[in-house]
């Protein structure tokens, strides 16, 4: 094993995951392909809500692959920290929105 | 504003250094394939169709980027004899197209009498990769556009984004505003204008040590926030890959993104590019009338193969036997949908 769980080189072998089921690796990639092309929304629209998206589930590939995607597609570094308050902010909110939970735990049991 | 290498002195500067960079480390130590490994046949020419001629080095600007390394610091200038040598090969070449490039071309004192020569001697399809801010940078430029209207050039110029932040630190502090004014000027004399014959063009290369994304996707982008945030009309976007050699090379060494960019490079490589590589169907021309396979052969000093080396020795008979002259740089052209002077070449 190496000395640490994730290893940058390791996401260039991502598509050796079919090797092991052939099946469910090549239609997961068929799938995830096909998500990324344009349609409704742009390709650098969808772009953008990967790179948020990889942020809050902490992907350090996901990290790694959407920041250089959207520098291809001309995706400013504004834009990026945009998209991630965006995701910090629904994270953050997550966190908050359970407070009133606690509220009415404290408000039932207090006097 | 950035000096040249060659003002640097920088050991970049030498064409040899580059190539031996370049064929060295992980290309010498087995760690990715040479350029000639991978393409298993020799590239050769297919019928000669674009003289590309390169007016000088000396620019205005200094960009990062430059495969030039063009800059005012440059002085190197094709002289009015060796535009009169191009000319004896333009009234007998089955060459269409004349592609003036520099540093600045328009920067050549010469350079509207040589349009206009070329223009007699039968030429009808012109480009001139104008950098847009030489149109605003001294007032016996501001007519360029109504001489590049005059003869129907087809003006390319390089717009690395569509936002002032990217597009000033590839190309210079102020670069960005006077090449929007640029622009709008091209455009009311009716280049880029939807069903207008005057073709503007805009060249994308990335700002930094990464590919460039769909050409298609990227034109729209660009079209979209040029003209709602300018006004602005262009006819198509190319997305032109950069290659790794001298000041871009430099870069990708300072910041130590030189052997991920190789990879990079080396994995994107696709074969199908092969057939529309530029280098198959022009010949690249120096200032001093050297002949290269593309421009950017000429950079790295690699001189064509076989007989014919210089312009007084042109001969298309001969030119067409030729091997074209390649080595690592190359996997430049040959990435993702391919790059060349005209964009994707698949």
């Amino acid at each position: 094993m190496s000395k640490t769980y994730y290893d940058p080189a390791d996401l260039k072998k991502f598509g050796k995951i079919s090797e092991w089921n052939e099946e469910l690796g090549t239609k997961f990639f068929d799938y995830y392909n096909k998500v990324f092309e344009e349609g409704t929304l742009t390709e650098r629209e969808k772009s953008l809500i990967a790179l948020a998206v990889a942020h809050t589930i902490q992907c350090p590939y996901c990290i790694d692959a959407y920041t250089g995607d959207g520098l291809q597609r001309g995706i400013t570094k504004e834009e990026m920290m945009e998209a991630l308050h965006v995701a910090a902010a629904i994270r953050g909110g997550a966190s908050l929105v359970h407070g009133v939970q606690m509220m009415n735990k404290v408000n039932k049991l207090e006097m | 504003m950035i000096k040249s290498l060659h003002k640097r002195k920088s050991e970049l500067a030498n064409t040899s250094k580059q190539l031996e960079i370049l064929s060295n480390g992980i290309f010498a130590n087995g760690e990715l394939p040479k350029f000639k490994d991978k393409i298993e046949e020799p590239l050769r020419p297919k019928a000669l169709e674009i003289l590309q001629i390169n007016l000088g080095y000396m620019c205005n600007q200094a960009c990062a980027h430059c495969h030039v390394d063009a800059g005012p610091d440059r002085k190197e200038i094709m002289t009015k004899e060796t535009m009169q040598l191009c000319l004896e090969v333009i009234k007998k070449t089955s060459a269409h197209t004349l592609d003036f490039t520099g540093g600045a071309p328009e920067m050549n004192p010469n350079f509207r009498w040589f349009v206009e020569q070329a223009s007699r001697a039968g030429i009808t399809d012109f480009i001139v990769r104008s950098n847009l801010t030489i149109i605003l940078a001294n007032k016996k430029y501001y007519d360029l556009p109504e001489f590049f209207k005059k003869h129907n050039i087809h003006v390319i110029s390089s717009m690395p984004h569509w936002t002032r932040g990217k597009t000033d630190k590839q190309r210079g502090d102020g670069v960005f505003d006077k090449s929007i004014k640029a622009l709008q000027e091209l455009n009311a004399v009716g280049y880029g204008i939807p069903n207008s014959p005057l073709k503007l063009d805009l060249v994308f290369n990335p700002s930094g040590a990464f590919l460039p994304a769909n050409q298609n996707a990227l034109e729209k982008d660009f079209k979209k926030a040029l003209l709602e945030d300018f006004n602005i009309h262009f006819n198509n976007l190319f997305a032109i890959t950069n290659l790794p050699i001298s000041r871009f090379l430099d870069y990708l060494i300072a910041s130590e993104n030189y052997e991920d960019y190789m990879h990079a490079l080396v994995e994107a490589y696709n074969p199908s590019t092969l057939s529309n590589l530029m280098c198959t169907n022009t010949i690249s021309v120096s200032w001093d009338g050297w002949l290269y396979d593309c421009d950017f052969n000429q950079m790295l000093n690699l001189k064509l193969a076989g007989k014919v080396k210089h312009i007084k020795e042109f001969n298309e008979e001969l030119l067409q036997n030729r091997n074209i002259v390649i080595s690592q740089h190359c996997y430049g052209c040959t990435a993702g949908a391919g790059s060349s002077c005209q964009g994707s070449v698949t």
